[in-house]
């Protein structure tokens, strides 16, 4: 199977559960089992070549430019990360549906799951280590509505926040560092980094780039002294803490750590830096292991434990420590995954997992006991296990360690970690399961059924066997992964035994179970001291911290916006004339090359009434009234401005746009003050309009000195004008650039007309929906109202133009392709007759008359536009482009077809659409009921008007 | 015709910008007409001037003609910023009725005010 699709399946399947819950929750786990087992068996397909050394590669290229590539390779060590996630998972799944409880929406726990699940994945076989950073952001989005999944307890919450705080900001810096790493390689592919580890450690960039990527590792895998997440993550359902703290979250960091292990490991920042927080965290967790009460709590500081051990061995730098990392990694997944799902059969069936309400279970709930009592020893280091294996492996290392010169530091704590370590395995047997049988348990507890002790049972097994034949069973595993992390080298010499004669790394096993077993029978004299001691609260200093980062932000934020858009405008508009200034002071200025033209008359006098009319809008704008009428003025000499200088398309469209608009603002004006009051200050004006003059002044002189000079560089305009014709059939150029050229713009602009004009509708939805609808039924106009609101002059004059407009209109459209026009002219052309409608004859009338909505007029546009861009992919042309021919049609001349007419009927339907919708919308405010004659110039022989007229009166 | 074009743009910029910076929802949204005015002859601008000149082909002669580029532009410059202007006017309208106030500067509980600009 191919690695894309072993790497989609679980994202693929996540559909499923969350869809098939209402099957019944028997159907949405399987479709999240059975999801992770094709997965799982695609893996395993690819195990007979992975065991033969072979690496399994698939390549695409996605954004090469940016050198991410979703690149998948497939080696010994993603082998054997890849078959812990999804085999685990497979268990997960299984204990998960007997272990959540009615009230808990199933669908969503195995889709999140399923998310997480194949965001690992993605991790451990990515090639592309910026594809790595997309799928290890991911694992911390996804493990967060894992842990969070609880969402009405405010633990799972808090644990869930702390979580995605940590992990995410150890991901900030790891993104910052796998760049570095990039960038000294000169290539994001991990198969070229992993060969240049001479270049990567000569480079001064190292220690930057190895800081960061640790402290993504760390966060990740809860290393002192970030290790404070992982505890609180445990208000998690127990399946979540199983699968997340055993085989995968926190085991990410790990496998960075490992994979990069050949070109990172090896100096000494990598040994200090790595071996010692591993150690230290080995030793903390154990010790704040065995005190801790609540069974998921005591399992979560020895997973904190555990993964410093590992931690520490990949930081000795040395084969063997690679090797018995590997083979720790496979252990210590196994039996604590055993162990969590144990401590969740616990709770599930006595209603507490705190150690002191327990006791006496072995004979309650046997099976849980042989399974939970296995796996248990296994982590204390008992033989024949397999904790026990591995852990002699790391004591035989750690014996061979100098840290400082000093050869007793390493193994001596080592020894301590050990001891604390077997000691709280003890206790996890000894205190849950032997003693007395009691009778205040807060249910009685019994063993669950086989759906809930299969998985665990399953995983002890194996605890069993790799102890037993461990060479048989997990060798080749072990080797295959190990050569991974050590980049193909040969591996050193060592034997996966139980029995390895009297070497120091026996005694120190011995001393480790002797002093645990002596450290339990202490513990309560030990708990009392321990609870007496001070120690500082993680917690409440993460929460202090997050706090204090809260104030600081809202200060700096509330400092910058304290609400007044006339001071955004103001600063952002200074910035942006002193950053022009800048360029215009550091460039150079060419030298005129283009004459001025001589200006008329005609065009002093439009220029003349532009000026007059803004002046006096500025002066007076505080008459609204006026100020509209004055911008119309300015619309009006801006459209005969375009038509004077050759853009008779785009005076076309500004004098129709024009006439929308002011309608639109007198529709607006009627429900708003008439007056604007005066409320700043004459110094406050004068710093306005100071601003307003310096931008003026420079984008003037801008614009002068762009038209007074040539063109540098020949422009792509004189393509157009080639084309025009020759492409796209049309003689009108700028109509054809619009349609054709670039008509996935002009595709682009009627969708956010269409866009606005619906945002529009909802709002007026909104805003009548509320307490505003009897305000507005209520409201006595503010100004005097015309006597007759529906004149019959005005009501004939309207009915005869519509055809006359709509003609003019459909001429506009059809000679758009050659001539001046075309849909956006034409539909805004169609509006305006149909607004004069309901101006003359009023709301009513008109939309009785209204036969389609314009939002389905909008969107029938949109289909057209899209329908005919979508034609050309039939003759085999890209998106839009447009085909033409003539077509001779006798009486009639020659006419020419061009599918472009067919998108501009799309742009005429979504400009109609849009224009009246906007306006319909705003007119629905004025609705009284009442209100106006309800029968302009209706003729209707059947209605009795004088009786109404009577009756009303 | 260059200087009248030239500071007819930057008139109805500094009109729209001194608008822009006034207090109540109205001028705002006249003086962003206004400078959808200026944006838009300033972009047109940018294919220089010339009169006489529209952008038809004659299919027997070449003809002179002006940049076609920029009208196409500003063209749906023109129905966007229509576009604009309606929802603007729509969200201060909406604001207004709801408030009966249109003040557009915020206090710190949300509600408008008008205080220090």
């Amino acid at each position: 199977m191919s690695l894309f699709l072993i790497a989609a399946l679980p994202f693929l399947g996540a559909v499923f559960p969350a869809l098939l819950i209402r099957a019944g929750r028997n159907t949405s786990a399987s479709a999240a089992g059975l999801t992770t087992l094709l997965a799982f068996i695609g893996l395993m397909l690819h195990a007979p070549a992975i065991f033969r050394g072979e690496v399994i590669q698939a390549q695409f290229d996605w954004l090469p430019g940016l050198g991410l590539n979703a690149n998948f390779f497939l080696d010994g060590l993603g082998f054997l990360f890849a078959s812990l996630i999804l085999g685990i998972g497979l268990l997960i799944i299984l204990y998960a549906r007997f272990y959540l409880s009615r009230e808990d929406p199933m669908g969503n726990f195995y889709t999140y799951l399923l998310l997480f699940q194949g965001a690992m994945v993605g991790i451990v076989t990515s090639d592309n280590i910026l594809l790595l950073l997309i799928f290890w952001e991911l694992t911390s989005l996804s493990s967060f509505l894992l842990i969070g999944y609880w969402k009405h307890l405010p633990e799972g919450r808090q644990g869930a926040r702390m979580a995605l705080t940590v992990t995410g900001a150890g991901g900030l810096a790891l993104i910052g560092g796998m760049l570095i790493l990039g960038n000294i390689v000169g290539s994001y592919d991990l198969t070229v980094i992993l060969q240049n580890k001479e270049m990567i450690q000569n480079s001064p960039l190292y220690l930057p780039a190895l800081l960061l990527i640790l402290l993504g590792a760390f966060t990740k895998s809860a290393q002192f002294p970030f290790h404070f997440w992982l505890p609180h993550a445990m208000a998690a359902p127990t399946p979540v803490s199983a699968y997340l703290h055993s085989a995968t979250m926190v085991k990410a960091g790990l496998f960075l750590l490992a994979r990069l292990w050949p070109v990172l490991s090896g100096t000494l920042e990598w040994f200090y830096i790595v071996a010692t927080t591993g150690l230290v965290t080995m030793v903390l967790g154990a010790v704040i292991a065995l005190f801790k009460d609540d069974l998921k709590g005591l399992l979560a500081f020895s997973t904190v434990s555990h993964l410093g051990l590992i931690t520490m061995l990949l930081g000795f730098g040395t084969k063997f420590a690679a090797v018995a990392a590997v083979f720790h990694i496979i252990n210590h997944a196994t039996f604590k995954a055993a162990l969590f799902m144990s401590a969740g059969i616990v709770d599930h069936e006595a209603h507490t997992r705190d150690i002191k309400r327990l006791g006496g279970l072995r004979f309650l709930m046997p099976i849980t006991f042989v399974i939970a009592s296995l796996a248990a020893l296994s982590m204390a280091g008992v033989p024949p296990f397999n904790g026990f294996l591995s852990k002699e492996m790391m004591l035989e290392e750690t014996a061979r360690t100098f840290w400082a010169g000093s050869p007793l530091i390493v193994p001596g704590l080592a020894v301590i970690a050990a001891i604390f370590s077997a000691a709280y395995s003890f206790r996890f047997i000894v205190h849950v399961f032997f003693g007395p049988k009691r009778q205040d348990y807060p249910a009685t507890p019994h063993d669950p059924g086989a759906g809930m002790w299969l998985a665990p049972a399953l995983l002890v097994g194996l605890v069993v066997l790799i102890g037993l034949f461990s060479a048989a069973i997990a060798g080749p595993l072990v080797a295959t992964a190990a050569t991974a992390v050590i980049n193909g080298e040969k591996l050193p010499y060592y034997s996966l035994k139980l029995w390895h004669g009297f070497t120091p790394a026996l005694y120190m096993s011995v001393v480790a179970v002797v002093g645990g077993a002596i450290l339990l029978m202490l513990h309560r004299r030990l708990d009392a001291l321990w609870a007496a001691a001070p120690r500082p609260e993680a917690k409440a200093i993460f929460e202090a911290l997050i706090d204090r980062l809260t104030r600081f932000a809202r200060f700096v934020t509330d400092g910058l916006h304290n609400g007044s858009m006339g001071r955004y405008a103001a600063v952002m508009i200074t910035f942006s004339a002193v950053l022009s200034f800048y360029a215009y002071q550091s460039g150079t200025l060419s030298v005129p090359t283009r004459e001025l033209q001589e200006a008329g008359l005609i065009p002093i006098l439009g220029w003349a009434s532009l000026l007059v009319a803004t002046g006096f809008m500025v002066a007076m704008h505080r008459n609204r009234l006026l100020a509209l009428v004055l911008i119309g003025i300015v619309g009006l000499v801006v459209s005969m401005g375009f038509n004077y200088l050759s853009a008779p398309d785009l005076a076309l469209t500004q004098i129709s746009v024009e006439v929308v608009t002011i309608i639109l603002m007198l529709l607006a004006l009627n429900f708003m003050p008439k007056e604007t009051p005066v409320e700043s200050s004459a110094g406050q004006r004068l710093r306005d309009g100071t601003i307003a003059g310096i931008a003026g002044l420079g984008v003037g002189a801008l614009i002068y000195a762009i038209m007074t000079r040539d063109f540098l560089a020949p422009t792509i305009s004189d393509f157009h004008w080639a084309n025009s014709y020759k492409g796209g059939g049309g003689t009108n150029a700028v109509n054809v650039i619009l349609v054709d050229f670039r008509g996935f713009d002009t595709f682009g602009e009627i969708i956010v007309l269409g866009i606005a004009a619906l945002v529009i509708f909802a709002l007026t939805e909104a805003v009548l929906g509320s307490r505003v609808r009897a305000y507005l039924l209520n409201r006595k106009p503010d100004l005097p109202q015309a006597g007759d609101s529906h004149p019959m002059m005005m009501v004939v004059a309207t009915r005869v133009m519509m055809p006359l407009a709509l003609m003019v209109a459909a001429y506009i459209f059809f000679r758009g392709h050659n001539l001046p026009g075309g849909g956006f002219i034409a539909g805004l052309i169609a509006a305006i007759a149909i607004i004069m409608q309901y101006m003359a004859s009023g709301f009513a009338w008109a939309s009785e008359r209204q036969r389609y909505p314009y939002h389905a007029i909008i969107g029938s546009g949109v289909l057209i536009a899209a329908a005919t861009g979508l034609g050309s992919w039939f003759s085999g042309s890209a998106f839009l482009t447009s085909d033409f021919g003539y077509i001779h049609l006798p009486p009639l001349k020659e006419f020419e077809w061009a599918t472009a007419a067919l998108f501009d009927l799309g742009v005429f339907l979504a400009v109609v659409g849009a224009v009246l919708l906007a306006l319909e919308s705003l007119a629905r405010f004025a609705w009284q009921p009442g209100g106006g004659s309800d029968h302009a110039m209706d003729i209707n022989p059947a209605r009795d008007d004088a009786a109404q007229t009577e009756s009303e009166a | 015709m260059e200087f009248l074009v030239a500071s007819a743009v930057g008139v109805l910029t500094a009109a729209g910008i001194y608008l822009v910076l006034r207090r109540r929802t109205f001028p705002v949204i006249l003086g962003i007409s206004l400078l959808s005015y200026a944006v838009n002859v300033f972009l047109f601008a940018t294919g220089r001037l010339m009169s006489g000149a529209p952008a038809i082909l004659n299919k027997y002669e070449e003809v002179a003609h002006a940049d076609p580029l920029p009208q196409a532009l500003v063209l749906t410059a023109i129905v966007i910023s229509f576009g604009m202007t309606a929802v603007v006017v729509m969200i201060a309208l909406g604001a207004y009725l709801s408030s009966r106030d249109d003040r557009i500067n915020l206090t710190d509980d949300g509600t408008a005010a008008g205080d220090d600009a």
